[in-house]
């Protein structure tokens, strides 16, 4: 069933247009790699999927049941002043807001709900630790929990292992591979082509020309993609593309 | 001791002190951690101006003019500020001298009845049946948004941009949190002083920080600080003659702050310990 379908979108900030005529679509369950060189338009395309960069032309769709304030983000950058007094849990439960019109309390059902995502992505020991003195790992994990607090359904992010460690980023694209095998779907930005092609359904490339949708393995074998990746790649029709490899070496 | 309660004056200055002791500490702790705080210091310096060139005009009450002037000040100085510019900080700080001198050269205009040294230092004397009504309501009003709204608050406060993407009109919350600072400033101003209200927004959040790790608890104790410095700095003012009243606040705020930090490093060096 397709989510999330978008048709020649066009974005841009005050009147400028950065990203023009783009379409893909996301179907549930699926993982989405959007990569792309630096200043492309990623992060303007997330904002215009967030509703928060309006659109100059074009249609984004969303199916029934998911709408722009129920999508679980988690920005590019984390701009969290180094002295913020707020604990991991205050943060996760910041993440229900788009289900809640006010009040001082959460409830029953969403703190036993934040309980069980919390020990889903591995944070329960620090429920009660001050985030700004948490690792880079640990506060991506804390901001991922806040996201899926706000839905299961469909995450977005963008870059979210800018300024780990090699280890964290694995560890933390093993949750999400792990969460994308639980059913929800997934839309991430990333810089990291080969680890995001590991664990991608599906590629969106937005270059500074041209841009490119398909399958991960249609994106390997396309003009854009089929520098990437040489080696490696399962399928028959592949063989020719290791021999060119060995040829070549 | 409870004799200072037989003086009218004292009664008021007790209850507006209190009542915007809540208010700057509550506004306080958005402003610090969104790096407002120079917005504080702006407001009472616009307020002041505004005070004195509506007594120069002789209107009755010159807090009719200073309102408005000052929410609209608060306005646009949170503009100045959201777009990020390089130069918010110095743009702010134009506009308070500005401001501040326009009120000086008013203020010293032969045959005006201004009393520049308490517009500064602020009086407890300055303090009127008009400022209780309007420190009432204001603190019903900001203490009502703070209940009500107090998860949204938080979550604009920690990440505007995450905020926004889960549908929360966070503009309405910054000029909602602007226009209560400003009548906060411009109510407290004439009994704290124009150079010293600022410190009562900013040193509660700051104290609290130091020790309280959670968005919660720096709240509830900058509240408490607030009240504790105000209440302290009232009693003292009046059992000591000529001590101005919002100076001996500051004075308070600024001992707490400091046994606050000193209570932090021994708590630090305890951990590694
Ligand atoms: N708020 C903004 N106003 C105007 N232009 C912007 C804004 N944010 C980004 N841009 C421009 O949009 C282009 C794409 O930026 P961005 O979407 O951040 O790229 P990416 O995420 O792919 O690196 C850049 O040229 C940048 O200068
Ligand atoms: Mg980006």
């Amino acid at each position: 069933m397709s989510l999330l379908k978008v048709q020649n979108l066009s974005l841009g900030y005050e009147g400028k247009v950065i990203v023009s005529d783009i379409s893909f679509t996301v179907n549930e369950g699926d993982f989405l790699s959007i990569i792309g060189e630096n200043g492309t338009g990623k992060t303007t395309l997330v904002k215009g999927l967030l509703g928060l960069v309006s659109k100059h032309s074009g249609e984004i769709r969303l199916s029934e049941g998911v709408s722009q304030s129920h999508i679980g983000y988690l920005g590019q950058k984390n701009l969290v002043s180094k002295d913020f007094p707020a604990s991991v849990y205050e943060i996760v439960m910041s993440g229900f807001l788009n289900s809640k019109r006010f009040g001082l309390f959460y409830t029953k059902k969403q703190k036993q709900e934040a309980t069980a995502l919390m020990e889903r992505v591995g944070i329960t020991k620090l429920r009660n630790r001050t985030f700004s003195e948490l690792s880079g790992g640990q506060q991506q994990r804390v901001l991922l929990c806040r996201a899926l607090c706000a839905t299961t359904k469909l995450i977005l992010l963008d870059e979210p292992t800018t300024g780990l460690d090699p280890i964290a980023t694995s560890e933390f694209y093993s949750l999400l591979s792990e969460l994308n095998k639980e059913g929800v779907t997934v839309i991430m930005v990333s810089h990291d082509v080969t680890g995001a092609i590991k664990m991608s359904s599906h590629i969106f490339y937005l270059g500074k020309t041209e841009s490119f949708f398909g399958s991960t393995h249609q994106y390997l074998h396309s003009n854009v993609g089929k520098d990437i990746m040489l080696q490696g790649c399962p399928c028959d029709s592949c063989a020719h593309k290791e021999k060119e490899v060995k040829q070549n070496a | 001791m409870l004799d200072i309660f037989s003086y009218s004056f004292m009664v008021n200055a007790f209850i507006v002190g209190v009542l915007i002791a809540v208010c700057c500490a509550l506004l306080g702790v958005v402003l610090v951690l969104k790096r407002y705080s120079m917005i504080g210091d702006g407001l009472s310096h616009v307020g002041f101006g505004a005070l004195s060139v509506a007594a120069v005009l002789n209107f009755s009450t010159p807090l009719y003019i200073a309102l408005p002037v000052v929410m609209l000040a608060a306005y646009f100085l949170l503009r100045i500020t959201e777009k990020g510019r390089v130069n918010a900080d110095a743009a702010i700080a134009l506009i308070s001298s500005s401001a501040l001198a326009i009120g000086v050269f008013v203020a010293s205009i032969n045959g005006t009845n201004i009393d520049l040294q308490q517009y500064m230092f602020g009086s407890i004397l300055a303090v009127g049946q008009n400022d209780i009504i309007i420190s009432v309501v204001l603190t019903v009003l900001v203490l009502a948004v703070y209940i009500l709204f107090y998860n949204k608050i938080f979550a604009v406060t920690f990440d505007e941009g995450f905020a926004r993407a889960t549908g929360i009109h966070t503009s309405v919350y910054n000029i909602a949190v602007s226009v209560l600072t400003a009548v906060t400033i411009v109510v407290g101003m004439r009994m704290l002083g124009t150079l010293l209200i600022s410190a009562l927004i900013i040193f509660p959040a700051l104290t609290s920080m130091r020790l309280c790790k959670r968005f919660i608890t720096v709240v509830i104790s900058s509240v408490i600080v607030s009240v504790f410095c105000v209440i302290a700095g009232l009693f003292t003012s009046f059992y000591f003659d000529d001590v101005p009243v919002g100076a001996t606040i500051v004075i308070y705020n600024l001992a707490i702050f400091l046994l606050f930090t000193c209570l932090s490093f021994i708590a630090k060096f305890s951990k590694k310990k």
